[in-house]
């Protein structure tokens, strides 16, 4: 089994999967932003809104997210020269690539964040809405105190399955040359094509192990913050 | 969405006045982005006409996107021919009496879904390469395929699984009142009902396996993402490429989405199965939880 020992010593394997945990983080948060204020613009009363935030649902979702990826390396970075690190840094190139994948990731993950949310906002009551459009709340206040908390509460099974599958997508940045697992998984195998079975188990392995808690997670969260009604 | 104006009241005279005015202010920002992407092009000449001309050319589309394109849909294909057989093999085989076959399907269900596509699919790379099971050229093709078949397949028994669990359980009942035996009731009685029910989300995971098709460019599979790259090298158009290739797939998915939309319409006025339609969002890669978790209620829109 010196494979496995290889994995953490030669390899660096905790290193890959620190930087998956990283990717995955950070474009979470993002695509948490750039989605919730997506779904506000598709449920607002504002027509020009409404249709900027259709288009940018139904254009991201349909495109792949290797594209997305290698459009941000290839087209952002090296045709248009939109750097996202300090170009005289030593890591300039691995910190780049890195920011652009993750601009990637949150771009393209948001779309499904904001459709998420949406459903959330489908599972409040109409009561609700007109209730506090009675005590005479304007749009933004009803969104704010009174359909957006219970939206995100509605919304936490789907959420929870986006957080899933961006871990999942975030290998996809080894496109763009982010060491993240599935590039050192690419490069272990290269180098011993004897055991890739050990080697394909031991990254699935770690992939299990970062996704299964995450849906036991929001599981159970669903039904422990589901609003009770 | 029911519909969204639940959130707000018809507008009235100052409303209209503040919505027109916000109107106006989103228009104004977004020329502002547009004008600031066109003004970036345009200072890395990239919105000359040298660069755009190719596409209008028939040699581009013969040499690199109709080819490429046929690359992308033949992978497609064939993955939701294999993925449909091993998803409903296995999403029988979870729902089946018997625990020796029940735990197996669970197990590998759970764990195909729990692992990156371009994982496997580097894997079964490496593995045909090594063992050579397939010759060189077909490889690539072969690796891309096996990847979705896997994912796509876990996906696909966990919509049978739901599509089943959708149906009256006077279904069943009834089967095992006039004497079937579990396999006949499931073979004739519920698995015909529950992939009528699936058709929407089917059609929609359609969807998703098109796009990930592009990550064979990751295993240098000869699709339209890698063809789009090779557009750039042949001509020195690598973004309008790039464009001119994220435009053609959102059109194939934009309409394959209206498709499955098309089919739960469909469904839903035919009424042949004794479950309601199964809708799925049909994108990214797990889109069948969405289905399961709203198994049945038409607006649901889980993601992913």
């Amino acid at each position: 089994m010196d494979v496995i020992s290889e994995f953490f010593s030669e390899y660096d394997g905790l290193q890959a999967f620190r930087t998956t945990i990283y990717l995955t983080l950070l474009s979470a948060v993002l695509a948490l932003l750039i989605g919730t204020v997506v779904a506000v613009m598709r449920v607002s009363p504002v027509r020009v809104l409404q249709v900027i935030g259709t288009a940018y649902v139904n254009i991201v979702r349909n495109t792949p997210l290797t594209l997305v990826i290698v459009f941000c390396n290839l087209g952002l970075f090296l045709q248009l020269g939109v750097a996202l690190a300090n170009k005289d840094s030593n890591t300039f190139i691995n910190d780049n690539n890195f920011r652009l994948a993750v601009v990637g990731l949150s771009v393209y993950h948001a779309s499904f964040v904001a459709e998420a949310i949406r459903s959330g906002v489908n599972t409040v009551p109409l009561g609700q809405a007109e209730a506090a459009r009675a005590i005479g709340l304007p749009f933004l206040k009803t969104l704010r105190y009174v359909v957006l908390p219970q939206a995100f509460r509605g919304a936490i099974a789907p959420l929870g399955n986006v957080l899933i599958a961006l871990t999942k997508n975030s290998t996809v940045a080894s496109v763009i040359g982010v060491t993240e697992a599935s590039a050192v998984m690419k490069v272990m195998m290269e180098n011993r094509p004897d055991v890739i079975f050990v080697v394909f188990g031991i990254f699935a392995i770690g992939f299990v192990i970062l996704t299964l808690p995450v849906g036991v997670l929001f599981t159970s969260m669903s039904k422990r913050l589901a609003v009770k009604r | 969405m029911s519909s969204s104006s639940v959130l707000f009241d018809a507008p009235g005279p100052r409303a209209k006045r503040l919505y027109a005015a916000v109107g106006v202010g989103s228009i104004v920002v977004l020329l502002l982005i547009l004008w600031f992407v066109i003004d970036k092009f345009n200072a890395k000449d990239q919105l000359t006409a040298a660069k755009w001309k190719p596409f209008l050319t028939g040699e581009i589309w013969t040499q690199y996107l109709i080819p490429g394109l046929v690359g992308t849909l033949i992978a497609a294909a064939i993955s939701v021919v294999f993925a449909m057989l091993v998803g409903v093999l296995l999403g029988v085989g979870r729902l089946s009496t018997q625990a020796w076959v029940r735990w197996p399907s669970s197990v590998i269900v759970e764990f195909f879904r729990a692992v990156p596509v371009l994982l496997m699919m580097l894997f079964t790379y490496a593995l045909y390469a090594n063992y050579e099971v397939f010759p060189p050229e077909r490889l690539a093709l072969a690796a891309v395929v096996t990847g979705l078949t896997l994912y796509n397949g876990s996906v696909v028994a966990e919509l049978v699984r739901s599509g089943v669990y959708s149906l009256p359980k006077g279904q069943g009942e009834a089967a095992m009142a006039i004497g079937l035996t579990s396999g006949k009731s499931m073979r004739l009685i519920l698995l015909p009902q529950a992939i009528t029910a699936m058709l929407p989300a089917i059609v929609g995971q359609l969807v998703v396996i098109l796009k990930d098709t592009a990550l064979g460019y990751i295993i240098t599979y000869e699709e339209l993402l890698r063809k789009a790259e090779q557009i750039g090298n042949f001509t020195s158009n690598l973004l309008p490429a790039l464009i001119v290739v994220g435009a053609i797939f959102v059109i194939v998915n934009y309409l394959l989405s209206l498709a499955a939309q098309r089919v739960e319409r469909m469904m839903r006025r035919r009424g042949r199965s004794a479950g309601g339609p199964l809708t799925a969002d049909p994108t990214d890669q797990n889109a069948a939880i969405g289905a399961f978790a709203g198994a049945g209620a038409s607006d649901t829109v889980d993601t992913n």
